[in-house]
C-alpha cells in the first residue's frame, strides 16, 4: 500500500524530535490534487461549478435548503482546516466563532435593520479579532492543552449567550428569529434558491481565497510551522504572529459561515451552538481530509446527511448506526476522502 | 468563614468524583498518549453491567469484581477490534473514532436500559461524615478508594516490569520495540486497565449522580479538566487536579455574583486555562524537553 509506505516515512522523520512518542503527525499532509495536472483540476472545478449552478432548477426546495446548509458547513470546515490542517493547531472551540457570526448577523438584521449582505463582512471582522485575541494565549498551549482551552470556549458560549444582562440583544434562551431575504433585482428565484446562489457565490470566493492563501508565501509559512516550528522560526518565520493570525483567519471563515447559517435557518438560539457543533466540524474535517480544502464539501455533506441516514436506519439506535458509519468511513479512508482519492489516482496511474 | 469552609467541603465532595475520573483519564493517556472521548461512556456502560448484575441478585462486591473483569476484557477488545486495524491512521482520525465510539456506546446503553434514571447502591452507606451533611460517608469512601487506587497504580508503574514496559511503550514506541517490549499488547493492556478504572469510577459516581446513559458527559469533562490541570503525566497530580476543579467550581458559583451560578463550568475552565498558560504541562506534569 502506498498509503502506509508514506506513513512510515513520516514516522521516521519525526522520531528524533519527540521523545514523548508523538511520532505520528497530527494529520498526514494530503494533497491528492497535486498529482493531477493543474489543467485537469481547473476543468473539474469548473464542471462542478456548472453543475452547482443549474442544480437548483431541478430539485425540491427542501433539498436546495439542505445543499445550502452543506455549503455553509463546508465554509466553516475550510476555516477549521486552515487552522488544523495547515497550521497544526487543534480546536474544539469553533462553535463559538460560528455562534458569534450567527448572532452578529441576527442582531444587525433584526435590531439595526442592516441588509443581510453587510452582516457577513462585519461577522468576519469581529470573528477575526476574537480569533486573533484568543490565539495569543493559545500560543503557549499545544495538543490536548489547546484542545482543553478551545473546549472551554465552546462550553462557555451557550452559557454566555443566555446571560441575563445580554438578553436585550441576544433574546436569551428564546434566541432571535430572522426574516428571510428575497432575491434582489427581480431575479426569478424563490428565497431558498436565492440563498443557495448567494451562499454559492460567497463560498466560491472564500474557497479561492483560501486556495490562494495556502499556496502563497504565507501558506508555506503556516505549513512550515505545522511541520517543524523550530525550523520555521530559525528560517525567520514570525511563528507567534502567524499562529495567532491563523486562528483569526480560521475564525473569520467560521464566523462568515455562522452568519450565512443564521440567515438561511432564519433563527439563532444558544443551544444550537454547543460543543456538539464543534465536534461536528472536526468530524467533517477528518472525513473530508485534513489539509485538503475541497474535502470540506464532503465533510459538510457528511455532517448534514449522515445523522439523518442513521435515523432512517433505526430510530432507537441512530447513535450507534451513526458511530458505526463513522468507523466504517475511517476504516475505508483512514485519511479521509483526500487520502482515498490520492490512493485511487495512484492506482489508476500505475507505478 | 463558615460559608467558605462549607463550600470547600462541598467542593471536595464533588471533587472526589472528578478525581476518580481524572485518574482513569491519566491512565489511558499513559497507555495511548491521547485523551479518550469515549472513556466516560465506557465507564457508564460498565456501571450499567454492575447494576444489571445487582438487579439479578448478585451481591455487591461480587458484581463489582465481575464488572471489573468484564470491563477489562471489553477495553482490550475495543483496542484489538477497533484501533488495531487503523494504528497507522493520523491522530485526528483516531479522535474521530473516539467520537464514533462515544456515540455507539451511548446509543446502545439507551437502547438496552432506556433513559430513565436508576439509583445505584453504595457500599459505604450515605450517613453524614464528620458530623457534616455536606460530605457523606459514601464520598469519604470514594476519596479513600481513589487514593488507594492511586497508590496501587504508583506501585504498579514504578516497581513492576509490566508497568515499566507500559510506560516505555507509551513514551517511545520505537525504542521500546527495540528492547523487546510488545508495544501493541501494552497498548491493549492500557486500554483494559483504563476501562477497569473507569468502571470503578463509574460505580463510585453512580450513587451520587444516579445512573442513566448521559450521566458521564459532564463528569468526563471535569475529569479531563482535572487531569490536564494536574498534569497528564502525573496520576497524583490528576487526582489533586480533580479535587481542585471541584473546589474552584463551587467557590466560583458562590462568590462571583449573578454570573457565577450560570457560568460555573466556564469559569472553572478559564481558571484552568490561565494556569496552563503559565504552567503549560500542568501543575505537576513533567516538562518534556525535546531534542532538535
Amino acid at each position: 500500500m502506498s498509503a502506509s509506505a508514506h506513513e512510515e516515512t513520516v514516522v521516521h522523520h519525526d522520531i528524533g524530535e519527540s521523545p514523548e512518542g508523538e511520532n505520528r503527525p497530527i494529520a498526514r499532509p494530503a494533497t491528492p490534487a497535486a498529482n493531477a495536472g493543474a489543467g485537469a483540476r481547473r476543468i473539474i472545478f469548473l464542471a462542478l461549478l456548472a453543475i452547482a449552478l443549474v442544480l437548483p432548477m431541478f430539485i425540491k426546495n427542501f433539498v436546495v435548503f439542505q445543499l445550502t446548509q452543506t455549503m455553509v458547513y463546508a465554509i466553516a470546515i475550510v476555516g477549521l482546516n486552515l487552522l488544523t490542517g495547515f497550521n497544526g493547531q487543534f480546536s474544539l472551540g469553533h462553535s463559538a466563532f460560528y455562534a458569534v457570526g450567527a448572532y452578529t448577523a441576527a442582531i444587525m438584521m433584526e435590531h439595526m435593520g442592516v441588509n443581510y449582505v453587510w452582516t457577513l463582512p462585519v461577522a468576519g471582522v469581529i470573528c477575526f479579532i476574537l480569533g486573533f485575541l484568543f490565539g495569543l494565549p493559545a500560543l503557549r498551549l499545544e495538543g490536548v492543552y489547546l484542545a482543553l482551552a478551545t473546549f472551554a470556549l465552546a462550553a462557555a458560549t451557550p452559557q454566555i449567550l443566555k446571560l441575563s444582562p445580554l438578553e436585550h440583544w441576544t433574546g436569551g434562551v428564546q434566541g432571535i428569529v430572522i426574516t428571510k431575504p428575497d432575491a434582489p433585482f427581480g431575479l426569478p428565484f424563490n428565497q431558498d434558491q436565492w440563498l443557495y446562489y448567494f451562499t454559492l457565490i460567497v463560498g466560491v470566493i472564500l474557497y479561492i481565497a483560501a486556495k490562494n492563501l495556502v499556496t502563497s508565501r504565507t501558506g508555506r509559512a503556516l505549513m512550515a510551522i505545522r511541520d517543524n516550528p523550530i525550523a520555521a522560526r530559525s528560517m525567520g518565520v514570525n511563528t507567534s504572529l502567524y499562529k495567532a493570525s491563523a486562528f483569526g483567519l480560521s475564525a473569520l471563515y467560521t464566523g462568515i459561515a455562522g452568519a450565512l447559517g443564521a440567515i438561511i435557518v432564519q433563527f439563532v438560539a444558544p443551544d444550537s451552538f454547543t460543543l456538539t457543533l464543534s465536534i461536528g466540524f472536526l468530524v467533517g474535517l477528518v472525513v473530508g481530509g485534513v489539509g485538503w480544502l475541497p474535502g470540506a464539501l464532503f465533510g459538510g455533506a457528511f455532517l448534514l446527511f449522515v445523522p439523518n441516514i442513521a435515523e432512517g436506519v433505526s430510530k432507537g439506535l441512530s447513535g450507534a448506526v451513526y458511530g458505526l458509519l463513522l468507523i466504517a468511513i475511517i476504516y475505508v479512508m483512514p485519511s479521509g476522502l483526500a487520502g482515498f482519492i490520492q490512493a485511487v489516482v495512484g492506482k489508476l496511474r500505475g507505478k | 468563614m463558615e460559608l467558605l469552609t462549607q463550600q470547600v467541603l462541598a467542593g471536595i465532595s464533588t471533587g472526589a468524583i472528578y478525581a476518580c475520573m481524572a485518574l482513569a483519564v491519566v491512565m489511558i493517556y499513559q497507555a495511548i498518549d491521547h485523551l479518550n472521548f469515549a472513556q466516560g461512556e465506557m465507564a457508564m456502560f460498565s456501571t450499567f453491567i454492575a447494576w444489571q448484575l445487582i438487579e439479578k441478585g448478585v451481591p455487591y462486591w461480587l458484581a463489582f469484581l465481575i464488572t471489573l473483569v468484564v470491563s477489562f476484557i471489553g477495553g482490550v477488545a475495543i483496542e484489538r477490534i477497533v484501533f488495531k486495524p487503523i494504528e497507522h491512521a493520523p491522530v485526528l482520525s483516531h479522535v474521530v473514532i473516539f467520537i464514533a465510539l462515544y456515540s455507539v456506546i451511548n446509543s446502545m446503553a439507551g437502547f438496552i436500559w432506556d433513559f430513565t434514571v436508576k439509583s445505584f447502591p453504595s457500599p459505604f452507606g450515605s450517613s453524614p461524615l464528620f458530623g457534616s451533611t455536606l460530605i457523606s460517608s459514601h464520598q469519604g469512601g470514594m476519596v479513600a478508594v481513589t487514593l488507594g487506587l492511586l497508590l496501587l497504580l504508583y506501585l504498579f508503574f514504578s516497581y513492576t516490569s509490566v508497568g515499566l514496559a507500559m510506560r516505555a511503550a507509551a513514551a517511545n514506541p520505537a525504542s521500546a520495540r527495540l528492547v523487546g517490549i510488545r508495544v501493541s499488547w501494552m497498548t491493549a493492556l492500557g486500554w483494559g486497565m483504563a476501562s477497569a478504572i473507569g468502571a470503578i469510577a463509574g460505580m463510585l459516581i453512580a450513587p451520587v449522580v444516579f445512573l442513566e446513559p448521559n450521566m458521564m458527559i459532564s463528569i468526563l469533562l471535569y475529569g479531563f479538566a482535572g487531569a490536564v490541570l494536574g498534569g497528564l503525566t502525573s496520576p497524583g497530580g490528576a487526582v489533586l487536579g480533580g479535587f481542585a476543579v471541584g473546589i474552584i467550581e463551587n467557590l466560583a458559583g458562590t462568590y462571583i455574583p449573578v454570573i457565577g451560578a450560570e457560568l460555573k463550568l466556564p469559569i472553572a475552565l478559564v481558571v484552568i486555562v490561565v494556569v496552563l498558560v503559565f504552567k503549560p504541562a500542568g501543575l505537576f506534569g513533567r516538562v518534556v524537553v525535546s531534542r532538535v
